[in-house]
């Protein structure tokens, strides 16, 4: 925090350091080591890690289950074949 | 005026007044000097404007320059307006292919600069000749009232002998050819606006100013003959530079994104103020483009002086699109580059 | 740099890309929307419309503050600045906007004390350091920005800052996709959201466009990744023929949205009758007008205002092309009279209009594509 003006905060982006607003946040103030959004020198949210995380999973998981389903129907199990991989299928 | 009474003098220049935009090194400024300074002065119409004029004196080849600075703040890390002076000048002379020899200096001071600033700069000056190997010749000093001048203005100019084997000229580059980058961008234009202290930023960053003169001789001497062009990207950047280039040679510049080396800080500025570093200005760097086949030997020329080490190709040249900046992202993803439009940096060399 | 990087990696780009491939059905011809300007700048710095099969169209939306601002507000809020002691703060996306007798650089050229800030604060900061002066804050923005001006009035309210006005000209976002939406001419699919403004209005407001107008909406980040990855969930929703919110943004965008930014709005500001917009015409609720409380701090009250009404030139095409019903080449000015250079319309000025992206990164791009598609083949 800035001395003399509680509201200010130091925000740091890639050794860049800057003075930015922190009062929208006031409900759920951040502590060093958060990450926030600025727009027009205001933290508008702080980022979750977590979701940020949980989106990144995601995206790797893209098209995976395309592949996963190409994989299986390489080897050869169609419906009657293999009655498990069948009952599989028709859940998806 | 200068004998030639056939030559057309058509001012196409329309503006009604002489705004910001119009000193800030792109679109504006080229069309100010296309528009009224060219038809009115320039002797030659044909030939491409560059950074300077070449001179026949009996048998030699003289190479001249000038440049004037105008900087707000006067010293920033890294360096002052003293430094650029000198800089500027025997960097302008170097990406034509000479070597300063003389300088002359004039200086426009505003009543009131603290005599200790002056001397600041005057010394800075010098230093700065002094490595540069340039005598100081001549020079001439006015004085105008307060709040006329921002501290101080320098206007340098230098003449220089052209260097042999050097024959720079954006028609003859071609397809094929490779970009060149002496080292990372945007370092001095975002120094001065972090120096201004008007945004609550603050980074450890500081000019890039620097004589080039060194590497670009290492360079000639290794690829010489392959060298087809050069430049400084100070006001308005790469982006502004290649663009004035591709329109000289009626090519494309094709560049590779990852390839070109920005600072960390710069990145992070930029980011945060919506600024696109291909549109600062740099004080330390030059652009070079050479045939394929001196490509390596100019780039391991530069890696093996004190200075060159981040030299880098970062592009090459097209035929398509024609007379445009294509910068390619690693993923494929790609955008046109223009010149910079407005001045969103005023006073910043 | 964090929460940058990896949303530009070139691997799960490809990927994303593939994935919009193989889930983009070639029968179809795909009408999506992207609202925000943001958005628009970001699909053309990045490239993104290379990674995109040929049948999906990203069509661009009016969410660029700048380019729904009609010329009578600049010239109205130039107009007070030209008073003796004023200074003029704004934004540099306002500053080379063209009012009728200029563009704010302009003006400043013929000596009104014009300044560029990069937030409401620094106009503020300019009042406290120039007490001689008057600052005025020529403010714009959707409701990504109106509470770092409601804060700023807050704070120059409780320091009693005298020298301080805002001439308020912040829009809000759902009355401009309700007007696209009414728009007879538009037929589309559906929507990449706002990414900044959903930060402080959340994702609620967009459910009356999943619920009566049957389309999906996907709040998006502006990196790469995130653009693609809403595609995506775009795509995966008109296979399945649903039509909801969803919120791809979510390591930003809180489905409720940021209450404290809310309240702070709903402090400072009530929301107009009606207000003009350029290209839209007039629409109701749709503006943010400074509450009697701050009328001291209110540029509409303290200053006499012409209350300018400007027609656009006929030509310019610039309502059809913020409602989408245009591309930005299709406009009749575009690349003649109109360039980033000589702006007419304000599409082409600001940073985020989608004439000014075009024309920056892509017009010229179109004969690169047909030479290299023709040397492959």
């Amino acid at each position: 925090m800035v001395l003399g003006q509680p509201h200010l905060g130091t925000v740091e982006v890639a050794g860049v350091r800057r003075k930015v607003d922190m009062g929208l946040l006031e409900d759920n103030m951040p502590v060093a080591g958060d990450w926030v959004l600025i727009h027009v020198g205001f933290a508008m949210t702080k980022i979750s890690e977590e979701d940020a995380a949980e989106q990144m999973h995601l995206l790797h998981l893209l098209g995976e289950t395309e592949q996963a389903v190409e994989e299986v129907r390489g080897y050869g199990l169609e419906a009657g074949n293999d009655v498990t991989h069948a009952q599989d299928a028709s859940i998806q | 005026m200068n004998g030639s009474s056939a030559v057309q003098s058509t001012v196409s220049f329309r503006d009604a007044q002489i705004e910001m935009a119009h000193g800030a090194g792109g679109k504006a400024s080229r069309r100010l000097v296309e528009g009224l300074f060219a038809p009115l002065l320039y002797a030659d119409r044909n030939a491409p404007l560059g950074d300077s004029g070449s001179v026949q004196i009996g048998d030699a080849t003289v190479l001249i320059t000038t440049d004037s600075f105008v900087v707000r703040p006067l010293t920033f890390p890294g360096g002052s307006i003293g430094d650029l002076a000198v800089n500027g000048t025997v960097n302008d002379l170097a990406v034509s292919g000479a070597r300063a020899q003389a300088m002359v200096a004039t200086f426009v001071l505003e009543e009131g600069l603290p005599t200790s600033i002056l001397e600041q700069e005057v010394r800075a000056m010098a230093r700065a000749l002094d490595v540069a190997g340039v005598p100081l010749v001549g020079g001439d000093t006015k004085v105008v009232e307060r709040g006329k001048a921002d501290g101080m203005y320098v206007t340098t100019t230098g003449i220089g002998e052209p260097m042999p084997f050097v024959h720079l000229d954006p028609r003859s580059v071609r397809a094929g050819d490779k970009v060149l980058l002496s080292g990372p961008i945007g370092d001095h234009g975002i120094t001065i606006l972090l120096a201004r202290n008007e945004l609550d930023l603050e980074a450890d960053l500081c000019s890039d100013t620097r004589c080039v003169l060194p590497l670009i001789e290492t360079m000639v001497e290794s690829a010489g003959p392959g060298i087809r062009w050069m430049r400084d990207p100070t006001r308005g950047g790469v982006a502004t530079t290649l663009n004035e280039l591709a329109r000289d040679c009626g090519l494309a510049i094709a560049l590779n994104e990852e390839e070109i080396p920005i600072r960390m800080e710069v990145r992070g500025a930029c980011e945060l103020l919506g600024l696109d570093p291909l549109h600062i200005a740099n004080e330390g760097q030059f652009l070079a483009v050479v045939a394929p086949e001196y490509a390596t030997a100019a780039l391991n020329a530069l890696h093996g002086v004190e200075g060159g080490e981040a030299a880098v190709l970062i592009g090459e040249v097209r035929t398509e699109p024609a007379c445009a900046v294509v910068v390619t992202a690693r993923y494929g993803g790609s955008r046109i580059v223009d010149m910079l439009v407005g001045d969103s940096l005023p006073r910043i060399c | 740099m964090q929460y940058v990087d990896e949303f530009r990696d070139p691997e799960l780009i490809r990927k994303a890309s593939d994935e919009i491939h193989r889930l983009a059905d070639a029968g179809r011809h795909y009408r999506i929307m992207e609202v925000c300007g943001g958005h628009t700048h970001a699909i053309y710095r990045f490239g993104l419309k290379d990674l995109l099969p040929e049948n999906i169209d990203l069509i661009h939306g009016p969410g660029c503050p700048v380019c729904v601002l009609p010329m009578g507000r600049i010239d109205d809020g130039l107009a007070v600045a030209k008073g003796e002691g004023m200074i003029f703060a704004a934004f540099g996306d306002m500053m080379r906007v063209p009012g009728t007798s200029g563009s704010p650089l302009e003006h400043k050229a013929k000596g009104t004390d014009v300044r560029i800030v990069y937030s409401p604060a620094d106009a503020l900061q300019l009042a406290r350091k120039n007490p001689e002066k008057h600052v005025m804050f020529f403010a714009i923005g959707f409701e990504t920005t109106a509470p770092s001006t409601a804060l700023t009035l807050m704070r120059a309210k409780s320091e009693g800052i005298g020298n301080f006005s805002v001439f308020c000209n912040h829009v809000t976002i759902v009355p401009a996709i309700r007007a696209i939406l009414d728009s007879p001419d538009m037929r589309l699919d559906g929507f990449i959201g706002p990414g900044h403004v959903s930060t402080v209005i959340g994702c609620r407001p967009y459910e009356w466009i999943a619920r009566n107008e049957r389309k999906p909406v996907v709040t998006s980040g502006f990196e790469p990744l995130d653009l693609l990855q809403s595609i995506v969930m775009l795509l995966r929703q008109l296979h399945a023929g649903e039509a909801r919110v969803e919120n791809q943004y979510k390591r930003v965008v809180a489905w409720e949205g940021n209450t404290a930014a809310l309240k702070v709005m709903a402090q400072v500001f009530q929301l107009r009758p009606y207000f003009e917009w350029r290209g839209l015409g007039f629409i109701s609720q749709s503006a943010l007008k400074i509450r009697e409380e701050f009328a001291e701090w209110d540029a509409e009250q303290r200053f006499p205002i012409p209350g300018t009404r400007v027609t656009d030139p006929k030509a310019a095409q610039c309502g059809e092309v913020l409602k989408g019903v245009l591309k930005p080449s299709q406009c009749k000015l575009f690349g003649k009279e109109c360039t980033p250079e000589h702006p007419i319309g304000a599409l082409m000025v600001s940073t985020e209009g989608s004439c000014a992206a075009y024309y920056s990164y892509e017009h010229r791009k179109s004969t690169a594509m047909v030479a290299s598609i023709a040397s492959v083949a």
